[in-house]
């Protein structure tokens, strides 16, 4: 192992309703598909309502990348497509029957089979859009030449679920995934574990990967932090991602010859009475999983982690990159004198609230604003929380005044949204840095197509 | 609060766009959000946010600001009652004080305010809270004996031609209260230079110069001591006499993480280093003042707290801020005793060092770009 990365930058934001280590297979039903999960240009149906799919089966494309088909978790019915403004296809329910069939794709070992071969598979599995890459945070373009792929096996989000866990006892599988992504590029394949945290043999065993070690809070364990400290990407470079789930549902591919779209997801926040983890689809409706488990009514439900999640309904969906579900307290209260009080309950990065004074408390933060939005006035407050050669204030700034050139020499091609959560919410300025950084990446990448 | 509450829910309709008080929509905003907390939520984004906004942010600066301010009001009457040579008790001395400087202080606000409102509602935005710093700053930074229309004038100016004319808080290039002062200083120097401004009320007879000004004729042996000195029990601007009391606001402000140490402490730095180069070249008696004595003299260490810090007229880099700080407390100490027609250089060191300090962050910004060429090169080689 090389030698541990250590970042001092950053922040843990501890919130009440840590999943428990234990794990519940609930019965479900109901699945949505939803193309929005994958910022795809125009998507596309390859089925209708009242048909027949396996898990497996074609479902919808994007029309300005048709040679990536996104398929069916689950065997079943579609029941209803759903569509909103503009005709923009946003849910395609699927009811899942009880046979479980599954669309036979081959089993067979990556060693004997090229990279074109390889690539097909998991293209016509279904799989593909797990793979990810940077610039952009887009699905990957199979006919691009990744200079190194990256799994972050550890996750620093708030509540972020325990990968370890999540892997437990699965080490076979989650090689069989590693060796076919030693295939899909000549340059390396990266395991960034945490020094201390990453315990499990799983990871720490793993072979045909360099495996990274790294400490620190929140963001390290973001893959775009990790990749910047490994081995930056400078113009020109591409960079692909994973997350160690898909990992295994790549080396179910290979084994079983079949797309098994089960994973494990932790059910997390102040509002739920008993947080753990769920075995469940992707896709798969979290209604049943809040049924009778909210100690209270009025809540945000987030699928993803409170930073960079989103927002979905009590009978909604698991959104595809998400492991983990959310449930805090909405804040749509006054406050009298609020931003005078002593805030021994207020979490804050600065220590203009007396909370700093209890550093291991949890929380129970909601989703108010706590003020209004202002022009840029605190500095060197995201430079506090984002351990990156970057300078965020700049660079966002570029990105505001839409300046390619300036974006390009600062860095954009390094960073995601989900980098610039935690300078989103220590802002005193109520910024919308995430959606500011995504209308960079996506102007970038329309300028560069 | 609950009858509050639903008081301010019932008139809010009439501050709506069509209601009857419609143009006062701002103004009605920022009292309610004064007094509550909005009740909005995240729509994108972070759904989870710190607690900390512009308002606290502000307010801990004020908070900070307080000591130097009560101890300004004691030290106008202390002065003034050595002056006329009466011997008074402590609360008259702070009540002669109050008279004097509150109503600047209102002055001041009602001026600034009424400015900063207006333009929130002619551009339809909130009022920003910016001027609740600056207009505690510039009573504090102002003799006593200023007449209360040129507080006006100088604060009218501040905010118009300092700020709004930028585009608001966030957006100016000077800062604010040094702008005031600055212009009042150029426009009626009688009011706020010489020996006769810095004691309220001041007969003839007392002298009442300022360390600086002792220093500034050469007359070191006129300079009162050191810890008179340090803490504050000399003639000067209402706010910035005592270095002691300035320091603990610097200590509120570095604990709660809202002024920047690395300004802070460059600034310093900056000034003793001038000091001691001066101490070394000796060519005069000015030259000659102890390094300590210099930080403590006249309004180095207020404005290196509160006014070399404010962050949207200081360098934003982490480097351009210890280059900006170095050169704040340099340039105010080379000021100071090259300059005799002007005792105070920080003022000046200050705005100077304002309109530098994006052309410094530039260099830095270059220097981060540059390292991600080198890089690429490297990569390509």
């Amino acid at each position: 192992m090389s030698e541990t990365v250590n970042l001092k930058k950053g922040l843990d934001i501890k919130l009440l309703g840590v999943a428990e280590q234990t794990l519940s297979t609930p019965d479900i039903s109901k699945y949505a598909v939803k193309p929005n999960d994958f910022k795809v240009g125009f998507a596309k149906l390859y089925v209708n309502e009242g048909d027949e799919v396996k898990a497996g089966t074609p479902v919808f494309y994007d029309k300005y990348r048709d040679h990536i088909p996104h398929t069916s978790p689950v065997s079943g019915k579609v029941v209803e497509i759903i569509r909103g403004p503009k005709r923009v296809l946003e849910e395609i329910r699927i009811e899942a029957d009880n046979k479980d069939e599954y669309v036979d794709f081959g089993k067979a070992d990556p060693n004997d089979l090229s990279r074109d071969e390889i690539t097909e598979k998991l293209l016509k599995s279904g799989i593909w859009p797990a793979l990810r890459q940077r610039p952009y945070s887009v699905i990957a373009e199979p006919g691009d030449k990744p200079k190194a792929i990256h799994i972050s096996a550890f996750d620093t989000n708030p509540l972020g679920p325990d990968l370890d866990f999540i892997v437990h006892g699965k080490g076979k599988l989650f090689q069989a995934g590693l060796d076919v992504l030693a295939k899909l590029t000549d340059g390396k394949v990266h395991l960034n574990v945490h020094a201390t945290n990453t315990t499990s043999k799983v990871f720490l065993n793993s072979k045909k990967v360099q495996i990274n070690s790294f400490s620190g809070s929140h963001p390290t364990g973001n893959v775009g932090i990790q990749v910047h400290h490994v081995d930056p990407i400078n113009k020109g470079d591409i960079v692909w991602y994973i997350h160690p789930q898909d990992v295994l549902t790549i080396g179910h591919l290979f084994t079983e010859g079949k797309y098994d779209a089960t994973k494990i997801v932790a059910l997390t926040g102040s509002e739920v009475k008993k947080p753990h983890y769920y075995k469940i689809k992707q896709w798969a409706s979290i209604e049943p999983l809040l049924t009778g488990n909210l100690i209270n009514e009025h809540v945000r439900v987030i699928s993803g982690n409170a930073l960079t999640g989103n927002k979905i309904r009590p009978d909604g969906y698991l959104g595809y990159y998400d492991n983990q579900i959310t449930v805090i307290p909405e804040g749509d209260q006054y406050e009298f004198f609020g931003w005078a009080a002593p805030g021994f309950n207020k979490f804050s990065v600065s220590r203009t609230f007396f909370s700093w004074l209890q550093p291991n408390k949890r929380y129970r933060l909601n989703t108010n604003l706590h003020g209004g939005e202002r022009a840029f006035v605190i500095t060197g407050l995201y430079e506090k929380v984002l351990p990156m050669d970057i300078l965020p204030m700049q660079l966002i700034k570029a990105i505001m005044v839409e300046d390619i050139d300036l974006m390009e020499n600062l860095g954009i091609y390094e960073v995601d949204e989900e980098d610039f959560a935690l300078c989103e919410f220590v802002d005193p300025s109520k910024t919308p840095i995430q959606s500011i950084v995504r209308n960079g990446l996506d102007l970038m990448r329309k300028e560069m197509s | 609060m609950k009858a509050l509450r639903n008081y301010l829910d019932k008139i809010k309709p009439q501050f709506e766009k069509g209601g009857k008080f419609e143009k006062l929509h701002s103004t009605f905003e920022a009292f309610e959000t004064f007094l509550f907390v909005p009740n909005t939520t995240t729509s994108q984004g972070s759904h989870i946010r710190d607690a900390m906004d512009m308002k606290r942010t502000m307010i801990m600066v004020v908070i900070a600001l307080i000591p130097t301010l009560l101890f300004g009001i004691w030290n106008v009457g202390y002065q003034h009652f050595l002056a006329i040579g009466e011997d008074v008790g402590f609360w008259q001395m702070v009540g002669y004080g109050a008279i004097k400087v509150l109503p600047i202080v209102i002055v001041s606000y009602v001026t600034g305010l009424a400015i900063e409102f207006g333009f929130a509602q002619s551009r339809g935005h909130e009022v920003n809270e910016g001027f609740l710093v600056s207009g505690m700053l510039i009573p504090l930074i102002l003799p006593p004996d200023i007449p209360l229309w040129m507080v006006a004038v100088a604060t009218a100016f501040a905010v118009i031609i300092g700020k709004e004319v930028f585009g608001g808080t966030g957006m100016n290039i000077l800062n604010p209260a040094l702008t005031a002062r600055a212009f009042l200083f150029f426009a009626y120097p009688q009011d706020i230079s010489g020996d006769k401004v810095w004691i309220a009320d001041k007969p003839d007879t007392f002298s009442g110069a300022t360390p600086l000004a002792n220093a500034a004729l050469g007359n070191t042996d006129a300079l009162p001591s050191f810890s008179d000195t340090f803490f504050g029990f000399i003639p000067g601007s209402i706010g910035e006499t005592s270095t002691f009391l300035v320091l603990i606001g610097a200590i509120i402000l570095l604990a709660t993480g809202i002024g920047s140490a690395r300004i802070l402490l460059s600034v310093f730095v900056g000034g003793l280093v001038m000091s001691l180069i001066f101490n070394l070249w000796g060519a005069n008696e000015y030259m000659m003042i102890q390094p300590h004595m210099q930080i403590a003299m006249g309004g180095f260490a207020f404005g290196a707290v509160y006014m070399a810090t404010d962050p949207v007229t200081a360098s934003q880099t982490h480097r351009g801020k210890y280059i900006y700080g170095f050169l704040v407390g340099l340039l105010a100490i080379l000021f100071r005793v090259f300059n005799p027609a002007y005792p105070e250089g920080m003022m000046l060191a200050i705005l100077l060092m304002n309109v530098f300090a994006p052309l410094i962050d530039h260099y830095v910004v270059e220097g981060n770009i540059k390292r991600r060429l080198a890089r690429l090169e490297k990569a390509k080689a």
